[in-house]
């Protein structure tokens, strides 16, 4: 480190409190290209010359947007690659930064770099600004005679004040009331009930309980969905999907008021995770556990559904199965609690906890 | 900070110019004399041309923001062209042969169409989303460089609060955008989004039922989320960003420490040409870097999800990162329900999701208030701090940064354990634990940090840097002699305030009566005060400067000897 | 989480179910049988004999030395030709080691081995036998069956191994795999055997043709293009981590460049 004397001379006399002086600002210090004529006149082509690329570049992506099919694919760097969006891009994309980088180019090296110093002013009003501030607020007042008639600015608040209440009354037919009645209409009920066939969803077909295997999973509707259409159906839909599981039935536990909701070990339950009602189908056939791949809640279809590991609460709910005289799969009922994620007014007491009988 | 010895003995120039270049504006006339005579341009732009924008890399941050902001307005509009907000069912008969005959909503065919069947519709697309990613991320780090460097500080709080709204609004942006193409992953995100509301207490039910008009999914949410995202949440943000910018110019920006800074003066580039040229530039070079990302890295490939169907699901559902750290704390809570007589109260959801977003925005939020609450500390300052000055800051920040980052690799738990061999189940047990002790274990390492490097500030101005060079003395000892340090990296280092923590003050006067003291400090703020600054390292005193320098001039270890006259630093 | 209730039944102690079970299974091998009889035909007694001399080399370390089962690995007996030709063929078994799962790896037994130790398993017991090509030929389908082929994909395959086929995370370690570059052998028999963690899709909810449509539509997949690099193809975790440092770090190098000093004459 070189060590001159005339560094420690002050350039200019600082706050005096500080441990050390404020040398003041530093000296500028030429560029090469403020030294070098030969340089600067190099940079200043070089700058120009990044702006030329541009026009060239422009007038690629038009050809490319006329010339290049949008079903253009090429084989590149270990995959295909859809050519016409991403030349489009390319020849746009380094248009755009060719702009930005003569631009810098050209501030940096070519003008003046001397910094220099702006004085800061305090915010706050000084005494007289804020005398005569408070002098025009009085006045103003006084024209107004808001102190001599002291109900004027109350009144007039008040009443700007109470509009808001018609404007918000109007948001009141955002949707639906999820009164008591709504709710048992909407939330607390699907398209299962007594006889609604269980068919594999997607391609419809009715499931026959022996057809199904040890380990087999299907996901499933109700035959009656295929009824509805359009929104009714996805907002059925988002509600009846089941999981159709068998699994062998010693190595599960049924309880005792389960015991006929299953047809040989084949059991049902709602597809909807309880937490916030992702579908879940992500079931592991040699542990019974199902995963859901939105928050990992993971349940037991082999222990009624109850919640193994992660957020959810509340066990799957199970739909109650049998089967009938021609010996497909049907449903006994609805599901017999509410299915989906919890609300405030669900009553979560008759969901099945471990240990239930 | 340490900087080469200046060595040319000219004085700081004020800017000197001479104005009579060839080709040089002479008067305000023509078209600049018919807009001064209507707006008075030349009196606005005699201050607004040479204002003064100090340079650093980490003030341009914010600029990254603000312009992938507008490159989101731009493609945005691009977008609305082709998109139509509309749940209504067709049948794809697109390009894309993979969903050829599926019904599916017009919301996503139009999406489809757009990406496939429309030329640069897909590009903008990418753009478009690469931008928002862009513009979250930009928006952190410069929150970060605020916090970090104390820029929050009077008179700029209000600016702080304005960031912490566009902050949080900016969030809602993105999300009604990454819901708009009803796709499977934009559904199932929106399916998230009605549990998360359901399990507010008392009023969840009815917000659902208003937000989605009835029943999951409805055939409304699309065309309400678009009207939120492409105008309402839009307009906010605009008319925000623009009081950002105006208190920005307003307040003048803050400036790092250095030789001739002060807190009563801006050293930078002129507005005009300097600053002009590199923002403008920089915005060229962040839409460029935007739309090459746009060409070259795919983002929400919609197709390969397929059409939004509430009885499907796909593995590694996530929102964009941004949600991250709120899908990574739903992941981790373990499965808390209350069932209060015929209620529920979903904790599950409701604590790492509302509860957990509303303390941290209002924590940001009142941050520099309790700051400042703490040191006692009201005047106001221009000139950042570096962050190792303000060691509790900077410790509490790391630690915020440690609880953010492990939340958000909650959120990607699954990614996690299939790419790093990794069980599922272990990894969210160990976060469990990590965000509570992370944070913590983070906030007393950065505090230590800090606190050495003061120290070695301290070392550094009262003995000087090491010169690497070992010499012998007489007597057989080695010791490694210091160079002193030039005036300029000297006042760097000690310009800074040291907060003195407040005392507390007695309540009671000697005879008992209690004392209305507007300035009375309580034992708890006493007590947090130092904590916050009781550990601080002393900046040297001039005396101790004069006096290391008087022991280093005597001692044969000074690399110059007497030739050196170090007083002269605090003449 | 709840706490434990301490009492468990077992309620496949009550015969009644237990019959019905049984009564159920014997229908479903009857209903099997036929199928599983083909290949037990095909197979040799030579083939099933030499088979059975490489299965106690190979295999009954773990599946016993009459692929009856031990605590190492699973009884073989009814799991069929289909299925030991997945696991073989993939290289997931013989296992190195007992694990979790047995991951995919190169295969180092001929088709001919492979074949002798399938008919020996399928020998065993009645089960899915190797189906023949026409069972999963995709070629002649339609768009706008391949696209129902991704619906059903969607229903049924992508909750573990993720929309655009790049597999997913299963409990304690388990993974579901990447679906690129497999054989449609080998998704068929992935789907009719059930592989380890992985349920089994029979014919009764998901027949043939949709198997192939399935088929159809991963191989559709793998020859989409993309525009950009797919980043894993992995969805939003990927794409923030890109943002971040393709977009974040590469402007701030720029922001530094823009504000730096650079070299001085002096």
């Amino acid at each position: 480190m070189t060590h001159d004397q005339s560094t420690l001379t002050p350039r200019e006399q600082g706050e005096s409190d500080l441990p050390v002086s404020d040398p003041g600002i530093e000296p500028h210090v030429e560029r090469y290209t403020d030294s070098d004529p030969r340089l600067s006149q190099r940079t200043y082509h070089q700058v120009v010359a990044l702006f030329a690329a541009v026009p060239v570049l422009a007038i690629a992506f038009v050809v490319i947007y006329f010339a290049v099919p949008h079903t253009a694919t090429a084989e590149l760097l270990g995959q295909r690659w859809s050519i016409q969006p991403t030349l489009l891009g390319l020849t746009a994309g380094l248009g755009v930064l060719l702009i930005g980088i003569g631009a810098i180019h050209w501030a940096r090296q070519l003008m003046n770099d001397t910094e220099i110093s702006e004085e800061r002013h305090p915010v706050a009003s000084t005494a007289s600004e804020k005398a005569e501030f408070v002098a025009a607020v009085n006045a103003g007042a006084s024209d107004a005679g808001i102190k001599r008639r002291g109900m004027l600015l109350g009144s007039l608040g008040g009443a700007i004040g109470i509009m808001a209440v018609p404007a918000l009354v109007t948001l009141a037919d955002l949707g639906p009331w999820p009164t008591a009645a709504t709710r048992k209409e909407t939330l607390e009920h699907t398209l299962w009930a007594d006889g609604v066939r269980v068919v594999n969803d997607t391609n419809w077909i009715p499931l026959k309980a022996a057809d199904i295997e040890i380990g087999q999973l299907v996901n499933a509707e109700p035959e009656n969905l295929r009824d509805l259409h359009g929104t009714e159906y996805q907002n059925m839909k988002a509600k009846t999907a089941l999981i159709v599981v068998r699994m062998d039935p010693n190595s599960i536990k049924v309880p005792e008021s389960r015991r006929d909701w299953q047809v040989g070990g084949i059991l049902a339950y709602s597809k909807i995770c309880t937490h916030v009602g992702c579908p879940i189908s992500l079931w592991e056939q040699q542990t019974h556990h199902l995963l859901c791949p939105c928050h990992q809640s993971t349940f037991d279809l082999g222990d009624s559904g109850v919640v193994v590991f992660g957020p959810a609460a509340r066990s799957l709910p199970q739909l109650p199965l049998k089967v009938d005289a021609q010996g497909y799969l049907v449903a006994q009922s609805d599901f017999t609690v509410p299915v989906g994620p919890s609300f405030f007014e669900r009553d979560s007491r008759n969901d099945y906890k471990k240990g239930d009988r | 900070m340490a900087r080469p010895a200046a060595i040319s003995p000219e004085a700081p120039l004020l800017d000197t110019q001479s104005p009579a270049e060839e080709g040089a504006v002479t008067t305000v006339g023509g078209p600049l004399g018919w807009l001064d005579e209507r707006l008075g341009v030349a009196k606005i732009g005699k201050a607004a041309l040479r204002k003064v924008f100090p340079d650093h890399w980490s003030f341009l941050l914010g600029e990254i923001a603000l312009y992938s902001f507008i490159v989101l307005l731009l493609t945005g509009i691009f977008l609305t062209i082709w998109f139509k907000p509309s749940m209504a069912e067709i049948e794809y008969d697109g390009s894309y042969q993979l969903l050829r005959g599926l019904q599916m909503s017009q919301a996503f065919e139009s999406t489809l169409h757009l990406s496939f069947d429309v030329r640069g519709g897909l590009l903008v697309r990418q753009i478009h989303h690469w931008a928002a990613i862009l513009f979250m991320a930009a928006m952190t780090v410069h929150m970060l460089r605020i916090f970090f460097t104390g820029a929050y500080r009077k008179p700029r709080e209000l600016n702080w609060l304005i960031g912490v709204v566009l902050l949080s609004l900016s969030m809602i942006a993105g999300m009604t955008g990454y819901s708009l193409p009803d796709d499977l992953l934009s559904g199932t995100g929106l399916r998230f989004t009605e549990g998360a509301i359901l399990s507010v207490p008392v009023v969840g039910t009815w917000v659902q039922f208003f937000v989605f008009a009835g029943e999951y999914p409805g055939d409304a949410i699309i065309a309400r989320f678009y009207m939120a995202h492409i105008l309402l949440i839009p307009a906010i943000l605009l008319a925000l960003i623009g009081a950002h910018m105006a208190l920005l110019v307003y307040h003048k920006h803050t400036q790092f420490p250095g030789p001739g800074r002060t807190e009563k003066n801006v050293v930078g580039y002129p507005m005009f040409p300097v600053y002009m040229a590199k923002a403008g530039g920089f915005f060229f070079i962040v839409f460029g870097v935007l739309i090459l990302m746009g060409a070259t890295m795919s983002i929400n490939q919609v197709w390969l999800y397929g059409p939004y169907n509430p009885a499907q699901v796909t593995a590694g559902s996530q929102p964009d990162w941004y949600m991250g750290w709120v899908e990574g704390a739903v992941r981790i809570m373990p499965g808390l329900e209350s069932h209060w007589g015929p209620t529920t109260w979903s904790w599950n959801i409701f604590l790492p999701f509302a509860v957990l977003m509303g303390i941290f925005y209002t924590s940001l939020a009142l941050w520099p208030f309790v700051e400042s609450w703490i040191t006692g500390d009201k005047r106001e300052h221009h000139l950042l701090d570096r962050p190792r000055n303000a060691p509790t800051r900077t410790g509490l920040g790391v630690a915020g940064m440690t609880f953010y980052g492990l939340l958000w690799a909650g959120g990607g738990n699954d990614i996690i354990a299939t790419h790093f061999h990794l069980s599922l189940n272990a990894v969210t047990w160990f976060l469990r634990f990590a965000v509570f002790l992370g944070p913590i274990v983070a906030f007393i390492i950065t505090k230590r940090i800090c606190l050495s490097l003061q120290r070695a500030d301290r070392e550094r101005v009262l003995h000087g840097s090491e010169s690497g060079t070992i010499v012998q003395s007489p007597d057989g000892g080695f010791s490694e002699p210091h160079a002193p340090l030039s005036h300029d990296e000297a006042y760097t280092l000690t310009q800074h305030t040291h907060h003195t923590p407040l005392e507390e003050t007695a309540d009671v006067d000697e005879h008992g009566v209690r004392i209305k003291n507007p300035d009375a400090v309580s034992g708890f703020r006493a007590r947090l005060s130092h904590w916050y600054s009781g550990d601080d390292i002393a900046i040297p005193t001039k005396a101790e400067i004069a006096d290391a320098a008087h022991h280093g001039a005597s001692d044969e270890n000074s690399l110059e000897g007497s030739s050196e006259d170090p007083a002269q630093l605090h003449s | 989480m709840r706490s434990g209730h301490p009492r468990r039944r077992r309620t496949a102690a009550r015969p009644l179910s237990l019959i019905l079970a049984l009564v159920l299974l014997g229908s479903l091998y009857a209903a099997l049988v036929p199928s599983g009889q083909v290949a037990a035909d095909s197979g040799t007694s030579a083939q099933v004999a030499e088979g059975k001399a490489l299965f106690q080399v190979t295999c009954s370390s773990c599946h016993g030395l009459n692929g009856e089962g031990t605590s190492q690995g699973p009884s073989l007996v009814g799991v069929g030709a289909a299925s030991v030709d997945f696991q073989m063929s993939t290289g997931r078994m013989p296992m190195a080691r007992p694990g979790e799962q047995a991951p995919r790896k190169v295969n180092t037994y001929t088709a001919e081995e492979i074949g002798k130790i399938s008919a020996y398993v399928a020998s065993l017991g009645p089960g899915p036998a190797i189906p023949h090509s026409s069972q999963y030929d995709y070629s002649k389908l339609s768009d706008e069956e391949i696209a129902r082929g991704g619906e059903l994909f969607r229903t049924n395959c992508s909750a573990c191994h993720q929309a655009g086929a790049n597999g997913g995370a299963l409990p304690n370690g388990k993974f579901a795999p990447p679906l690129h570059g497999v054989e449609p052998l080998h998704i068929y028999e992935a789907v009719r055997t059930g592989p380890q963690q992985m349920p089994v899709f029979a014919a009764g909810a998901i027949p043939d043709e949709d198997i192939a449509a399935i088929i159809g539509y991963l191989k559709g997949l793998e020859q989409e293009p993309s525009a950009g690099f797919t980043l894993g193809g992995l969805g939003p975790v990927t794409e923030g981590l890109f943002g971040w440092i393709i977009g974040i770090g590469g402007l701030c190098l720029f922001a530094v460049w823009i504000t730096s000093r650079g070299a001085r004459a002096k």
